[in-house]
Parts: structure tokens; sequence; C-alpha cells
């Protein structure tokens, strides 16, 4: 497939973003139930759900370059019912409402406990926090899904497609709550740390399991089912057209094998590798720039991430046009 | 319930593009809008084309076959486009099972066109919403012209009448019949998409004519020649037989 910018940066941008407030939820929901003793960090909180919303913002933006008609973008999120680009286009700006209020909460001191279960005091930012989380790991679901639903493109009818947006996704936004927390909230600082590492690892391994699948891949079409003649010598000889089409451009990414091989390269070092190195090392430097250092590269290494995404898939249609004349 | 449908016949295509262009022609002029051209007479042309005719080789060089191939959209019975479409543009009619876009409810997010395995769907650069064969739906309805002609255009401008137009749902039409008769196929059957239009595959015709049925057996006397014509006075064959 054409890997269009739009679709990646929105893709990373709202990962990057949901990890970031699945991150600032882990530490509520760790601290309340005295897993993990440290002061509450209120301007953190509201900070960082900012940070989070504003991703999401940014990822909403590029989404519209996308699109052909911007302007009748509301109309998306009528299919709900069997479209999971429509289910993504609703479940996104509830996603949003629900980070901003938590991200409110915060930030004007409106967090009051609401009752007692147990010893266990349940506030208001629990609950609108519990139910972001729900709508974010939806959000997830719903843009894996969009791609994995898609059964003729077999690199990506997985659910390793699903596991790998919400692992990479997740991994993203605790380096950042990290880098984030070493500002505003240095005794949160390990704990991200420390769950970044892990979660960029177990993404790591699934990323790595998703390309072993699609190496081994077996195309369910061919030349043959394409055309519908049984003989095993069939070439292409003309495509129907001289110039290109929307066939030629749409489902091909156009760059040598070597380039899309390179940037395989390109994002295991600098989606996985370089930050895990990065996160590990800061325990002994403990300085801010390795952090934001780490955020960066990482972030730049999912960008490379998600085009080899989209150009490792290969449509079925390409079938078609093997050869221009 | 019908399902309108387009059975290509392989064996007569002769790969001439008068579907192509005919089909340009119409769907250009109508009130949907034109199908755009980008740079038509400059470097890398492109437009937006609702069919095409690709060309195969079978075989080896030089005991090979070319195989002209039109392709279009193929109205599935499960069409895998519709349903991933967030807007609801995209759409199978009921009445007669053709797969139609409302061109004014697409957002031209090219989603449909990632779910079609057969690429039948493109996005106009013009219009910037997606569009894909009608099945010329606002041609064979149409009461203004001669019924004869109430059929997609690229089924009249084909000279070797290798597309043929019909209801494949109803097994009495010429179209239901030339599959069942002649092997139409449908393409790419392991999706499970049920494409609407058929093909009818390349069909070798030939006759074994043994020696004895060029020599005649029956003549021992080599008698092969043509015989004297006999006089117009003589009697006829007629005369002589008849009583």
């Amino acid at each position: 497939m054409h890997p269009a910018f739009s679709v990646i940066f929105l893709t990373t941008l709202i990962g990057l973003g949901q990890g970031l407030f699945l991150a600032l939820y882990t530490e509520q929901v760790y601290s309340i139930l005295k897993v993990l003793q440290t002061q509450v960090y209120i301007e953190y909180f509201s900070k960082a759900s900012m940070v989070s919303l504003g991703l999401l913002v940014l990822g909403l933006i590029a989404s519209f370059f996308h699109l052909g008609h911007p302007e009748r973008a509301w109309r998306s999120a009528t299919q709900w019912r069997t479209s999971w680009l429509s289910r993504e286009v609703i479940v996104l700006p509830i996603s949003m409402f629900f980070i901003f209020v938590y991200g409110c909460i915060y930030h004007f001191d409106l967090n009051a406990t609401l009752f007692n279960v147990g010893e266990i005091p349940i506030n208001i930012s629990l609950i609108v926090g519990f139910i972001a989380t729900l709508m974010t790991f939806s959000l997830y679901v719903s843009t894996g899904m969009i791609y994995a639903s898609i059964r003729f493109l077999q690199e990506w009818h997985s659910p390793l497609t699903v596991i790998n947006y919400t692992l990479i996704g997740v991994a993203s936004g605790f380096t950042l709550a990290a880098a984030i927390a070493s500002e505003f909230a240095p005794g949160l600082l390990n704990f991200y740390t420390g769950w970044s590492i892990a979660l960029i690892i177990i993404a790591f391994i699934f990323r790595l399991f998703s390309l072993l699948r699609n190496k081994n891949l077996r195309p369910k079409s061919t030349v043959q089912t394409a055309i519908g003649i049984r003989h095993s010598q069939i070439k292409q000889i003309s495509q129907g057209s001289m110039g290109g089409s929307f066939n030629t451009r749409e489902y091909f990414h156009g760059k040598k094998e070597s380039f899309v091989h390179s940037v395989k390269w390109i994002f295991i070092v600098m989606g996985f590798i370089l930050p895990l190195l990065l996160l590990i090392s800061n325990f002994y430097f403990n300085d801010q720039n390795i952090l934001l250092a780490a955020v960066l590269i990482q972030y730049i290494g999912l960008l490379f991430e998600r085009w080899y995404f989209f150009a490792d898939a290969n449509h079925p249609q390409n079938i078609y046009y093997q050869m221009i004349s | 319930m019908s399902q309108l449908a387009l059975v290509i016949d392989l064996n007569v295509c002769v790969g001439c593009h008068a579907c192509v262009t005919s089909c340009k022609e119409w769907n250009t002029s109508g009130l949907a809008g034109y199908l755009s051209d980008k740079r038509p007479y400059d470097k890398d042309p492109t437009g937006t084309f609702f069919n095409r005719v690709q060309s195969f080789e079978i075989g080896q060089f030089p005991k090979t076959e070319m195989v002209h191939f039109p392709k279009s959209c193929l109205h599935c019975e499960e069409p895998p486009c519709v349903p991933v479409c967030p807007t609801g543009a995209s759409y199978k009619r009921e009445e007669d099972g053709i797969v139609l876009v409302d061109y004014d409810k697409c957002i031209g997010c090219k989603y449909c066109s990632w779910a079609c395995p057969y690429g039948a769907r493109e996005l106009d650069e013009h219009q910037k919403v997606m569009k894909k064969c009608t099945l010329c739906v606002d041609r064979i309805y149409d009461q203004s012209i001669v019924e004869d002609e109430r059929k997609p255009s690229c089924v009249l401008s084909c000279p070797t009448s290798a597309r043929l137009f019909g209801d494949v749902h109803d097994p009495d039409s010429d179209v239901s019949e030339k599959i069942r008769e002649q092997g139409g196929y449908q393409l790419m059957p392991e999706w499970g998409t049920k494409p609407a239009n058929h093909y009818l595959p390349r069909r070798k015709t030939s006759l074994t004519i043994h020696h004895d049925e060029l020599v005649r057996a029956d003549n021992p006397l080599k008698k092969e020649e043509q015989l004297p014509q006999p006089d117009f006075d003589d009697p006829s064959l007629d005369d002589v037989t008849s009583w």
C-alpha cells in the first residue's frame, strides 16, 4: 500500500496521546491501591492530560488531510454498525472529551472523594479516568481493526495488527510520561521508566512476531485466480493504459526494495532499541535530555514503523498492474 | 430479487478498447459530473476510468496465446467495499444489485478502495470522491432511450458482442444460460465476494477429421473429379427419380 503521511501521523499521534493518558491512569490506580507510595502531583496530572489531549487533537487534524471532502467528515460517524473507521470516528472525540474532563478535574482541583470501597477512596477522577481508559482501549482496537479487518491485505489481517497498535502506542505514551514526569513529578520517574522499558520490550517482541509472520505469508490470490485462466505461465502484456492511474498510485509504495528494507532496520533501531538503551542509561545518568531524546527518537522511529506497516502490505489488485505496456 | 451484471466472453474479446472509450464517453457526459483527466496531453497523463482492457500472454513464447481481459467493477453479491464505508455513501441496490457510490455523501477517505481486491474503485482527482462502474444506471432505465439500447454503454459498443448484459439471478436469461453452458466463472473466488459479473473462458473449437473422411472409402475407383455436366435438354435427376 502507499503510505499516506496523514494516516501515519494520525495513528502515531493518537497512539502516543492515548498511551500518555494510560500512563497517568496507571499511576493513579497504583497510588490509590497503595502499591506506589507517592504524593499526588496535581500539576503533573493536569499538564500531562492536556499534552495527551493535544496529541489527540493533532492526530484528528492530521486525519483531515486524508479526506477528499473534510467538510462532510461528520457523515463518517453514521455507519458504526459495520465500519471500524466509523467506530474510530465516534470513539476518538469521546476519548478526547473524557481526557479533557480528567485534566480539568486536576487543574481546577475538583477531585472530591465520592465514597469509599473498604479503605479505597473512590474519587471523581478515578471514575472519569476509568471511562476514559475504556474509551482509549476501544480507540486502539478501532484503529487497529480498520486495518486488521481487511481480509485481502493478508499482512494486516491478523490480531497482531491490533496488538501492535496498542502496545506500540502505550509504550511510546509511557516514555513520554517519563519525560514529562522528570520535570513535574520526579518521584514518578523510576515508575514510568521501568514501565516503558517493559512495554518497549513487549511491543518489540510482538512487532518481531508480525515481521516474521508477514515474511512467511503466501499470497492467496494469484494471477491465475485473478483472471481465471488455469495456466502456469501467464504474463501481463498491458495494464490497459500507458499513463498511471489510481490503481498504480494508491496500492504501491513506489520505492525500491532496498529502501523498504532499510526502513525496517531504521524503525527497529530507532523505534525500539535506541529508546530502550536511552531509558536504561537514564537510571545511571538521570538526565532530562536523555529522556527527551528517547521520546523524540522513539517517535521518529515509530513514524518509520508506520510507514513500513503500510508499505509492507501487498494488495491483491496489484496483480492486475504488473506491466504498463 | 434480480442481480444485473455483465458477462464477458474472453473467447471473442479482441482487445479493441471500444468499451473503454464508450464507457468514458457516456459516463463523463452524465449528470453526476465528469470523469476527470489530469494532464491528458502531457507527460504522465492520468484519469478516471470505470473500465479497462488489459492483455495477458498465456504460455511460453512462441507458443503463446493472447487473452484480452476487460476489467470493471464486478458488482459483487457480497461487496466488501460496502460495509467498510464510514458514511454509507457506498451501497448495493436492493432492486437490481448494482453497487453504487453516492457522490454527495462520499468523503473521499479511500477506505473502500483498500477493501476491494479487484481495484475497481478510483478516486476522482477533480471531484475528490470515489467512483466506479455504475452499470450505466443512468441509461438502462431511461425511458427516453429506445428499448434495445437500454444497456450499458460498453455492451452496445462491443463490435464482437463479447459483453453481455442481463440478470444473472434469472435462470432463463441469456446471461445465465451462457454462464451455465459455457463455463462462466468469477474472479478471485477465494475471497468469497461472489462477483456478479462472470467471465466466459477461452474455448477451443476443434474438429477431428480422419483420413477416410477426406478420401471417400466407398469410392474404390477414386472418381473424385468433377463429373461432366449434363446437357440442358437431358432429363434432370428429379425427372429420372420421381415417379
